[in-house]
C-alpha cells in the first residue's frame, strides 16, 4: 500500500494536467465568443445585409455618402495568396521532409534541423521587409509588372513562412513509422524510392496532412507579411502580378482608426469571425479526410 | 499512429496572449493623464498623422534639448489612429493632417466630457507624385477625379495624352492610402469631391511607401506630402480646373492659397492643454518649433498667425508663443 500522500499528489497532478487540457478548449471557446460579441450588434442591425459582407466586393467603410461593407475581395485575396503559398510550400516541404528523415547522414539532419527552425523564427515583419524591398525589385525585373507587390509576391513570402512547419511536423511524421515498415521493404527488395512513395508516404499519411494543414492555417493567418508585400489592393486579382488585399491584412491596417463601438468597428471584429470560421472549416475538412484514411 | 497535435504551443500562446491582454489593460488607464515616470519626467504621449510624423519626431528630440525632463513619445499610425486614439483619452496630443470631423468632436465630448482644441503648426501641399521619367507637365483636378473616384474613366496614360518611354503597358498605377489616413481624407475631400475612390488602387500604410512605390513604377501616380519628395519622382503641377493655370506646389503656393491641394496641419488636445502639454505645444509654435516645420519640407505658419491657432469645431485654444 502506498502512502497516502502520494496518492493525493498523484491525483492532484491529474487534476492538473486535465485542467491544462480542457483549458485549450477554453481558450478557443472564450476567443471565439469575445470577438463574436463585439460582432454581434451589427449583424442584427439594421442596413446591414449579410449577404453583402460576404459576397459584395465593394469596401468603403469610411465612405462619406455610401458606406459598404463588401469582404468578397478580401476572401478572394486571402485565398488566392494561401493557395499559390502551398502549391509552393507543399513539394518543397514535404520533399525536405522526406529527404531529412530518409535520405541524409545524421549529421546534415541536425545541422538542417537546426537551420530549418531559425528559419520559423525570423519574425514576420522581416519577412514583409524582404517582400516590399528585396522581391518586389526581383519581381519587377523578372516578370516586367508595372508592381512588385502583388500575389506573387505574398505567396512566396507565405511559402517561406511556412515550409519550415511543413518540414518539422512531416518530419515528425515520417519518424513515427515504425522501422519494421522500412526492414520489410527492404527485405522485399524495395528500392529506397519504392519505399518512400509505396511504404512511408501512405503510412505517413494523416501526419503529413497534419503537416500541411498547419502550414496553410500559418498562411491564412499571416498578417504582417501579407500587408507589407500583397500591395494591399481591394480587388479580385486577374493574375498573379495584380495586387490583392487579405482579411488580415485589413483588419490589422484599419482596427486602430475605427472608433471602439462604431459600425466599423464591429465589421471588423465580423470580419475576424469570418476567419476564424475559415480556419475551422479547413481544419474540420481535414478532420473528416484523416477519418476516411483511417476506415480504409 | 496519432497525429501531431500542438496542444503545448497553443497552450502556451494563449497564457501568452492572456497575460498580454491584462498587461495592456492595466496600461490602457495610465497613459490617459501626463504620467510621471520613475525618474520624476513627464512623459508627453503623441501619436496620429503619418505625414507629420517626422516633422513630430524631430519636434520631440529638439523639444528635450529645451526642457530635459519631458519626454515625448511619438508614434504614426494615421491622422485617424491618433484621432481615434485621443477621443479614447490614450494620447495627450493627436496630429491630423485633416480637419476634425464635427462627429469626431461629439464623440470627444461624449467619452471624456471635453472638447477637443485643435492648433494649426504649419502647412503642407499635398503633391500628386509621378516617376520622373514620366514626361506629363501638368494635372487638373478634374483628371485626378476620373483617374482616382470611383465610376472615373481615367485608366490609361494615353487617355491624359501622356506616353511614358519605354513601357508596352501604360495602364495608370493608382498609388493611395489606407483610410486611417488624414492624406487620403483630405484628398477625397477636395481632388475627388466626396466621392469614393475606386476600388483597385495599391492602399499604402505610409507617405513615404507611396513615393517609394512611385519612384521605382514608371506608370504610377501617387499622393502625398510635398515633404517627402525624392530624387526618383517629381511632383507635378495641379490646375484646379480645365484651361486654369497649373500651378506646382511650393510654400509661395500653400502660403497665398493659389494651390489647390494646400492643407493645414494640425494638433490637436482634449480641452486646453495645460502643464507640459501647452508648454511643448507654445514651444512648437514657436520659431525654434517653426523651423523644424521649414527644414522638414513643409511651411510654416505664417509670422503673427502663429499666435492664432486654428479653431476646432467645437472650441478656440489660446496659445501663446514663449518670447
Amino acid at each position: 500500500m502506498r502512502p497516502r500522500a502520494a496518492v493525493l499528489a498523484e491525483k492532484a497532478l491529474e487534476a492538473v494536467i486535465r485542467l491544462s487540457g480542457v483549458s485549450a478548449i477554453v481558450f478557443v471557446a472564450a476567443i471565439f465568443f469575445f470577438v463574436l460579441r463585439e460582432a454581434a450588434p451589427v449583424l442584427f442591425s439594421e442596413g446591414f445585409s449579410l449577404k453583402q459582407f460576404l459576397f459584395s466586393t465593394e469596401w468603403y467603410p469610411t465612405s462619406a455618402t455610401n458606406v459598404r461593407y463588401g469582404t468578397f475581395a478580401l476572401t478572394v485575396g486571402t485565398v488566392s495568396v494561401t493557395a499559390l503559398a502551398m502549391v509552393l510550400a507543399v513539394p518543397f516541404g514535404l520533399g525536405a521532409a522526406i529527404y531529412l528523415s530518409e535520405f541524409c547522414s545524421p549529421r546534415v539532419r541536425e545541422t538542417l534541423k537546426v537551420v530549418i527552425e531559425l528559419l520559423s523564427a525570423i519574425p514576420s515583419v522581416v519577412w514583409g521587409f524582404v517582400g516590399l524591398t528585396v522581391m518586389s525589385k526581383l519581381i519587377v525585373s523578372s516578370t516586367g509588372a508595372p508592381v512588385g507587390v502583388n500575389v506573387l509576391n505574398g505567396g512566396i513570402i507565405l511559402a517561406l513562412m511556412s515550409v519550415p512547419v511543413i518540414v518539422s511536423i512531416g518530419e515528425d511524421a515520417l519518424k513515427a513509422v515504425p522501422d519494421s515498415f522500412r526492414e520489410a521493404g527492404v527485405a522485399l527488395g524495395a528500392t529506397r524510392w519504392q519505399l518512400v512513395y509505396r511504404v512511408l508516404l501512405p503510412a505517413a499519411k494523416n501526419g503529413l496532412l497534419a503537416a500541411v494543414l498547419l502550414g496553410v492555417g500559418r498562411a491564412v493567418g499571416e498578417t504582417m507579411a501579407v500587408l507589407m508585400a500583397t500591395g494591399h489592393a481591394v480587388h479580385i486579382p486577374g493574375s498573379l502580378l495584380d495586387s490583392v488585399r487579405t482579411l488580415t491584412a485589413n483588419i490589422a491596417a484599419e482596427l486602430g482608426e475605427a472608433p471602439s463601438g462604431s459600425d466599423h468597428y464591429r465589421v471588423l471584429f465580423l470580419t475576424g469571425t469570418l476567419l476564424f470560421l475559415i480556419t475551422l472549416v479547413v481544419n474540420l475538412t481535414a478532420d473528416f479526410v484523416v477519418r476516411g484514411i483511417r476506415r480504409k | 499512429m496519432t497525429r501531431p497535435r500542438p496542444q503545448a504551443p497553443f497552450r502556451l500562446s494563449a497564457l501568452a496572449l492572456a497575460s498580454a491582454l491584462a498587461v495592456s489593460a492595466c496600461g490602457g488607464g495610465g497613459a490617459k493623464e501626463t504620467k510621471e515616470t520613475k525618474a520624476s519626467r513627464t512623459v508627453i504621449q503623441n501619436k496620429g498623422s503619418d505625414t507629420m510624423v517626422n516633422v513630430a519626431q524631430v519636434w520631440a528630440e529638439e523639444y528635450r534639448k529645451a526642457a530635459p525632463d519631458v519626454e515625448v513619445e511619438v508614434s504614426g499610425g494615421g491622422s485617424g489612429v491618433g484621432i481615434a486614439a485621443l477621443l479614447k483619452g490614450a494620447v495627450d496630443v493627436a496630429n491630423a493632417s485633416r480637419d476634425l470631423k464635427p462627429s469626431e468632436a461629439e464623440q470627444a465630448l461624449k467619452n471624456t466630457g471635453k472638447s477637443p482644441v485643435g492648433f494649426n503648426v504649419g502647412s503642407d501641399a499635398l503633391a500628386v507624385y509621378v516617376h520622373k521619367d514620366n514626361p506629363i507637365t501638368e494635372i487638373t483636378v478634374e483628371q485626378l477625379t476620373e483617374l482616382y473616384a470611383e465610376g472615373g474613366k481615367v485608366t490609361r496614360w494615353s487617355e491624359l495624352g501622356v506616353t511614358i518611354p519605354g513601357v508596352k503597358d501604360d495602364t495608370i498605377v493608382r498609388v493611395s492610402r489606407q483610410s486611417s489616413s488624414g492624406t487620403y481624407e483630405f484628398f477625397r475631400e477636395h481632388a475627388l469631391g466626396n466621392r469614393d475612390f475606386r476600388l483597385g488602387s495599391r492602399d499604402l500604410n505610409g507617405s513615404k511607401e507611396v513615393v517609394e512605390l512611385v519612384g521605382t513604377t514608371p506608370t504610377a501616380i501617387g499622393y502625398s506630402g510635398m515633404g517627402y519628395a525624392t530624387a526618383s519622382v517629381k511632383m507635378v503641377p495641379v490646375a484646379p480646373k480645365a484651361g486654369a493655370p497649373a500651378v506646382a506646389p511650393t510654400i509661395a503656393a500653400v502660403h497665398d492659397k493659389s494651390y489647390p491641394l494646400a492643407r493645414s496641419l494640425h494638433l490637436y488636445t482634449l480641452g486646453e492643454p495645460e502643464g507640459a502639454v501647452k508648454a511643448y505645444i507654445d514651444w512648437i509654435l514657436s520659431p525654434a518649433g517653426q523651423r523644424v516645420v521649414e527644414d522638414a519640407g513643409y511651411v510654416p505658419v505664417a509670422a503673427g498667425a502663429a499666435e492664432a491657432p486654428s479653431a476646432a469645431p467645437a472650441a478656440t485654444g489660446t496659445a501663446q508663443p514663449k518670447p
